[in-house]
């Protein structure tokens, strides 16, 4: 109805007659052509900025062939005792900063959420979450690193730093997304501040919190197989070690471990959420 | 033109959604199977072309046995059955003219039909169907545009495409106001005469089957039990079909739903709650 | 709701008791396992470095302030890297995901054995970070920007394959079978029914992982794998913590730049 007859009247006219092509995506010709160029541009500027060395490229394919092939022969013992420790220590890491962060992120979470906060705490409370949430967890590592020194305790103070942005920013959005009578309702009542968050918010945002906890729990295990690099402690150390010895039956054995314990967690989660829900 | 010996079709959880049946559709013939829901109709139009599989049986299609086609075959047959649904399939985010060729997906190459290259005589074709059901002007409106009726339309243009031999229609009319009910189905009937296809539709609202069409076979828990014309239809027939009901067009059934309430109050009476 | 006499008074009860007992144990047992990783990871810990925490704090981000804009230029190059590594591995790991989800969804999967090996990819690809595969493609292809782009797409593939083919599966199926009854060919079928109705899933989880690789590819430099995590790298290691501040700064910049950028692309395309 949009059209008008004359721009539609060709293109009838060229379909009666047998000829007709799809309407492009982007109606508007010159931002079409203009993204084109660009596309284009930029595909030119790649090919003339990336510098990628063929030859050890070459040389490296045996590495390579030899990696693919460490994961059929995968070799949990040799290296079985640190492999061990480190794995306990990725663990504890884990389960440690999953609920230290958790347990911070509930107020910032709170404070996040336009809603219930007053103007400067709601401020306050962004400004943590978006810094939490800008870097890798890798640089948050290496700045505790510098003032922890090397050891698990740095990364469990990474890891629960980086919890509290992901928790807290999502439990500020569900917060904001929850119903308003009830919370109304339960203020009419003449409840305290903290009976109110008791009974009209937690109820609503409490069954994606469980959800969202073991999520984070699943990622702090793979994000604790990182931080290891930067001497954060847990099985990320051991991985490092044994790439860098070329042992690629251990680090294939290291990887299977870190795969199966994801797919363990993946399913527990789902177990669990059914469960909760 | 349509032949089907013995269908049959037993589902997984076991249930027999068809049962032995034998059925003739010449050409030119439009077809109404009528029956209450789960009597099959649309289990046995499915296994026509065989979007469901059947259990056993033969379906022949212009004297051509293609109950065991696979592949090429199969899609080969399935070129020549043309299929309307009840909740249109339209692909929503192409627009009315892709809808419409996609009819011709099986004469053409894939790439070819990837960059929407169809030869001339398609786009032709295309156009003068979208004119003989009204719609050339929207031709590059999007599927998710459109309303009902005009979904439905979109959805013969498309089937048509194929250039059938036989014309497949699952409850044509279900979604759709009665104005536009009738418009529908009176389309559907007039392209079967002009095209001479022999037409299967499956109805629910037995007037307007009646209306337009030349034969109507009654189906109840997977067999036939009516084959014969629209106006033999009886109220016997009918209950036989469908089950006991009163019939009669201008009686209505005031009284049944008015002492309804009374019973239950009565019942609720007698068990101590309150009316 | 349970009501116990307590005195002929009824006293309500939010749980069962027994259920009500079996919620305490469980955070009972949730703090003693707590309890024991703190003290895993307390016996690891040299607790005396710690009495210094705060004034190493306060040196490092004494340090940092002002940071050393003098490097800025020399970065600018490192940051264009980064950028390519992100946009490179994006396309190659969405090239690959793409024909892995519909290998990996349940209506679209042309064999059952087929699928369980899509999934095993994609769930491997998941498991384990960007920074770990470029580690490995370090020793086996070389430092450079091209370890960098292979980690990223490798690390990209899970993410878009288990997005896609969760949006293949809630794929309305009438339009399939609508395509199907025309006689059209597999391929015809996936590119008419189900290809228009993924698109727009297909470009905002694109654009997403997008996003998120520019995040990543910040720190691939770390480990010799290209990009600006390189001059960060010898910035730490020579203990110039003004450069890293620099470096720092311009990643945030450009963390809010594809944010942005993600943002608008998503917006557009539903």
């Amino acid at each position: 109805m949009s059209q008008s007859p004359q721009l539609l009247e060709p293109r009838l006219l060229a379909a009666k007659s047998g000829s007709w092509r799809p309407k492009p995506k982007i109606s508007n010709a010159s931002l079409r052509w203009g993204l084109n160029a660009a596309v284009l541009v930029y595909l030119v500027l790649l090919y003339f900025s990336v510098d990628i060395n063929w030859s050890r490229v070459a040389q490296g394919m045996d590495r390579g062939l030899a990696f693919m092939g460490s994961f059929l022969t995968p070799d949990f013992i040799s290296r079985g005792g640190e492999i061990a420790i480190g794995l306990r220590e990725s663990l504890t890491m884990t389960f440690a900063a999953t609920v230290i962060g958790i347990l911070l992120a509930i107020p910032v979470g709170l404070g996040a959420a336009r809603n219930i906060a007053p103007t400067p705490v709601y401020f306050f409370c962004r400004a943590i979450i978006a810094l939490s949430r800008t870097f890798q967890e890798i640089i948050i590592a290496i700045l505790f690193v510098a003032m922890f020194g090397f050891g698990p305790l740095a990364g469990v103070v990474t890891l629960a730093f980086a919890t509290i942005g992901f928790m807290a920013k999502l439990l500020a959005e569900d917060i904001e997304d929850a119903q308003r009578d009830p919370m109304e309702a339960v203020r009419a009542t003449g409840a305290s501040w903290l009976q109110w968050i008791n009974y009209a918010v937690q109820p609503q945002v409490m069954p994606r919190l469980i959800g969202l906890s073991l999520y984070r729990l699943d990622i702090n295990f793979r994000e604790s197989a990182v931080i290891g690099i930067v001497g954060a402690g847990g099985i990320g150390a051991t991985l490092n070690t044994s790439i860098n010895r070329y042992d690629y039956d251990t680090s294939a054995a290291v990887l299977l471990v870190i795969i199966g314990i994801v797919l363990m967690s993946e399913y527990l989660s789902g177990y669990v959420r059914k469960w909760t829900a | 033109m349509l032949k089907l010996k013995g269908l049959t079709k037993r589902y997984a959880t076991g249930d027999l959604a068809l049962n032995n049946i034998d059925l003739e559709v010449p050409s030119g013939q439009v077809l109404a199977l009528i029956g209450p829901s789960g009597a099959g109709k649309s289990t046995l139009i499915r296994c026509v072309n065989r979007l469901v599989e059947p259990t056993s049986g033969t379906i022949e299609l212009d004297s051509k046995d293609i109950s065991n086609a696979r592949g090429g075959r199969l899609r080969q047959a399935r070129r020549q059955i043309g299929m309307i649904f009840q909740n249109y399939a339209l692909v929503e985010r192409l627009s009315v003219m892709e809808n419409v060729l996609s009819g011709r997906l099986a004469y053409v190459g894939f790439w070819r039909s990837y960059f929407r290259k169809f030869p001339e005589s398609d786009i032709k074709q295309a156009f003068e169907l979208l004119e003989r059901v009204g719609l050339e002007t929207m031709l590059d409106k999007r599927g998710d545009a459109l309303s009902g009726g005009q979904k439905q339309r979109v959805g013969i243009a498309r089937a048509l495409m194929q250039n059938p031999k036989l014309l497949l229609v699952d409850e044509p009319t279900a979604s759709l106001d009665p104005k536009t009910s009738r418009q529908i189905m009176r389309l559907i009937c007039e392209l079967c005469q002009e095209q001479n296809l022999a037409t299967i539709i499956n109805i629910h609202d037995v007037a307007l089957a009646q209306q337009f069409v030349h034969r109507v076979v009654g189906l109840r828990a997977g067999e036939i039990v009516y084959d014969g014309a629209p106006d033999g239809l009886s109220p016997e027939i009918l209950t036989t079909i469908y089950g006991e009901e009163d019939w009669s067009v201008d009686k209505r059934d005031d009284e049944e739903e008015t002492s309804k309430p009374k019973e239950q109050d009565v019942e609720a009476a007698l068990l101590g709650g309150h009316p | 709701m349970p009501i116990k006499i307590v005195n002929d008074t009824p006293i309500w009860q939010r749980r069962e008791p027994l259920q009500q007992r079996l919620i305490w144990f469980g955070y009972f047992l949730a703090l003693m396992l707590f309890l024991l990783c703190w003290k895993i990871i307390s016996d690891n810990t040299i607790w005396e470095f710690l009495s210094d925490a705060h004034i190493q704090a306060a040196s490092l981000i004494g340090r940092m302030i002002p940071p050393d804009w003098s490097i800025t230029g020399s970065l600018l190059l490192p940051l264009w890297d980064t950028l390519n590594i992100a946009t490179v591995g994006t396309a190659l790991g969405v090239l690959i995901a793409f024909p892995l989800a519909f290998l990996a969804a349940r209506n679209t999967s042309p064999h059952p054995s087929l699928r369980a090996f899509a999934l095993a990819i994609i769930v491997s690809s998941r498991s384990i970070n960007a920074l770990i595969w470029a580690i490995l493609l370090v020793t086996i292809v070389g430092p450079g920007l091209l370890a960098g782009m292979i980690a990223i797409a490798l690390r990209s593939i899970g993410f878009v394959g288990k997005l896609l083919y969760e949006a293949i599966e809630e794929i309305h199926p009438t339009p399939v079978e609508a395509v199907s009854s025309t006689g059209a060919g597999r391929m015809q079928v996936l590119a008419y029914s189900v290809l228009p109705q993924i698109m727009p899933a297909f470009a905002g989880i694109t654009v997403y992982r997008w996003d998120i690789n520019i995040r990543e590819s910040t720190v691939l430099g770390l480990v010799g794998a290209g990009g600006i995590g390189l001059q960060m790298n010898a910035a730490i290691n020579n203990l110039a913590w003004g450069q890293v501040a620099t470096v720092f700064v311009l990643i945030f910049a450009t963390v809010i730049f594809s944010e942005w950028v993600s943002a608008k692309v998503r917006h557009a395309v539903i």
